[in-house]
């Protein structure tokens, strides 16, 4: 299994599709590490910076709704990982952005819209996230505040983060 | 009660169910291109596990960027011809005979009512056209897809669209699309499946069908399907006439089998009369943003791009010759015209079609994926617009800084000819549909 938690990411935006993650024109890489300094390149928000320190030292990224619409290319959640990002918290997100993430055995963590909220509420601060599968629990941590959400997984999404992922749960299942 | 399309593809293919509403398929085409697939080779290849569950099901072509641009595009070429080779994967389609997946595919007779199908392409859903079960994944469940010959899925819930009236002068297919697509919004068929019914469905050719159900994953749809009729037989029919000796009843009786029954189950009904829509584009980096083009102030254009997927079949040509037949393009605008396939554009050839908009001022570029995605073949630069008949508007698409407006071929010919955004209608004088 992955490991999972950090420093936050916000991405105050809804429908952030996945040529904003990588941009078609490195879809041309065939290592994913190649993809790393590209991660966000193109997102459209104000005040973003992909090269920040804040981006490149994240590794949970909370977002708003939709996340990873469009492309089905899992050079998003490569790219993310490379970063180190391998836990995305939205309040929903594209079908096939969504199965990616589970494939390669990491989060896509989906939070009822007022919870999102109130994790935005925190954005000002640093903020760290602990994550704990086996209690279903995502610990925030700010400065002034820590508070516990409790989080859903389906149970197949889960049997694949705990394999690693598609190929490993294959492997051993079917 | 009774079952939707999908839901009968999804029983009559299940291999497992390992947690309830998680069911594993067994896959009849795995579709490969050069983009998605080289990785899921090389970590077959890095696991040990380099083989294919079935030759005959893989489908593969090199589409994205072909001819190739650069280094790293040939040595993705490189890497999916060298495997089609070493699986003696027979249908495998390289410069010279290829064209854009969704297009080509169709064409070549391999999307049959019933299959289900899988590729690392979100517009698969196109071939849902023809009463299959087509999702695009991405490269991980591609890899297994091509190891095991299967997929899970969340079993998709359906949204059925009753279209009804008649399209009007200037209105098209793509119309019909972006008008579901701003109703649904980009995320309202997330984990569903859109069935296209009514009228103007069952008036509409293969091409056609095949424009609205590739713009499905544009609403969040898993698949877009339509019930496999008449019109689907007689497309399938070069292809399928020996395995139901030659009888064209026997085959529509095996196609009906897969419609969804009378009583089925919807998430969600949308009833649209088409007659009271105008032509449209979208002004905005979401699908979902959509404004009558007569409503559109003065917004002036660089590009025009003709092709892609959702419109560069030869219909496609048709509509747009036709209407550049005899005008120019306008001076600050260029004119790209990229046929989804090699047959398309022969054929475009042969019936003048090429000719025509070369004489209104267009270039012809081969088919391939290019500049829809901002690949290669007619990259936007910052702050420039394009006037296009692709299915995506995000920001940067087709280069970054750019923006994409997406409208119906011949919208994108008539934009071309004014400079600026224009209803075909306009333009249209005494050309009727």
């Amino acid at each position: 299994m992955k490991t999972f938690g950090g420093k936050v990411l916000f991405l105050d935006r809804s429908d952030i599709n996945t040529d904003e993650i990588i941009p078609a024109k490195y879809l041309t890489e065939v290592k994913k590490d190649a993809l790393g300094p590209h991660m966000l390149e193109d997102l459209s928000l104000d005040g973003f910076d992909p090269q920040s320190e804040k981006t490149k030292d994240a590794s949970v990224i909370v977002t708003r709704a939709n996340f990873g619409c469009g492309s089905s290319r899992e050079h998003a959640p490569w790219a993310l990982e490379v970063n180190g990002i391998t836990v995305v918290i939205a309040i929903n997100y594209a079908r096939i952005f969504r199965q990616n993430m589970f494939n390669c055995g990491m989060l896509a963590i989906e939070l009822e819209e007022a919870k999102i909220d109130a994790l935005f509420a925190m954005a000002n601060d640093d903020v760290g996230c602990a994550v704990d599968i086996e209690n279903k629990e995502l610990t925030f941590t700010t400065s002034a505040k820590t508070e516990t959400v409790p989080f859903s997984i389906a149970p197949f999404d889960e049997a694949l983060v705990r394999a690693g992922g598609w190929v490993e749960y294959a492997d051993k299942n079917l | 009660m009774g079952k939707t399309l999908v839901e009968k593809i999804f029983d009559s293919h299940l291999k497992s169910e390992p947690f309830e509403g998680t069911k594993v398929l067994n896959l009849d085409v795995v579709m490969c291109h050069e983009i998605t697939t080289p990785i899921a080779i090389a970590d077959l290849e890095w696991r040990g596990k380099d083989r294919v569950f079935d030759a005959s099901k893989i489908k593969v072509v090199i589409d994205h960027v072909t001819p190739p641009k650069d280094t790293k595009s040939a040595v993705q070429s490189k890497i999916l011809r060298e495997w089609a080779r070493r699986y003696n994967i027979r249908d495998f389609f390289d410069i010279g005979q290829n064209g854009v997946c969704h297009a080509l595919f169709p064409e070549k007779g391999f999307i049959r009512p019933g299959y289900t199908i899988i590729m690392g392409d979100s517009h698969t859903c196109t071939h849902g056209a023809f009463g299959a079960f087509a999702a695009g994944v991405g490269t991980t469940d591609l890899e297994v897809g091509i190891l095991k010959g299967v997929c899970a899925f969340r079993q998709p819930n359906t949204i059925r669209v009753n279209l009804r009236g008649a399209l009007g002068r200037g209105v098209y297919a793509k119309d019909v699309a972006l008008e579901v697509i701003r109703q649904l919004t980009v995320n309202g068929a997330t984990d569903h499946v859109i069935e296209f019914r009514g009228e103007v469905i069952d008036r509409m050719d293969m091409e056609q069908r095949m424009t609205i159900t590739n713009m499905a994953i544009e609403a969040g749809g898993t698949s877009g399907v339509c019930m496999p009729d008449g019109v689907t037989l007689d497309y399938l029919w070069p292809f399928i006439a020996e395995e139901y000796g030659n009888d064209k009843v026997k085959a529509l009786d095996a196609f009906k089998a897969w419609w969804s029954d009378e009583d089925a189950e919807y998430a969600r009904v949308v009833d649209i009369d088409v007659s009271t829509l105008e032509p449209v584009a979208t002004v905005g980096y979401k699908p979902d943003q959509v404004k009558k083009l007569s409503e559109l102030g003065d917004m002036k254009i660089d590009q025009v791009y003709i092709g892609s997927c959702t419109n560069g079949r030869l219909s496609d040509l048709r509509e747009a010759a036709a209407l550049a037949k005899g005008k120019k393009l306008a001076p600050t605008v260029r004119g790209i015209v990229a046929p989804a396939t090699t047959d398309v554009y022969r054929q475009a050839m042969k019936e003048g079609l090429l000719d025509t908009l070369m004489e209104a001022g267009f270039c012809v570029t081969n088919a391939t994926c290019g500049a829809c995605l901002g690949m290669s073949n007619g990259v936007l630069a910052p702050d420039e617009s394009c006037a296009a008949t692709t299915n995506r508007n995000f920001n940067g698409r087709m280069g970054a800084g750019g923006m994409v407006h997406l409208m119906s071929p011949a919208a994108a010919v008539a934009s071309g000819v004014k400079g600026a955004l224009c209803d075909p209608r306009e333009i249209m004088g005494e050309v009727t549909k």
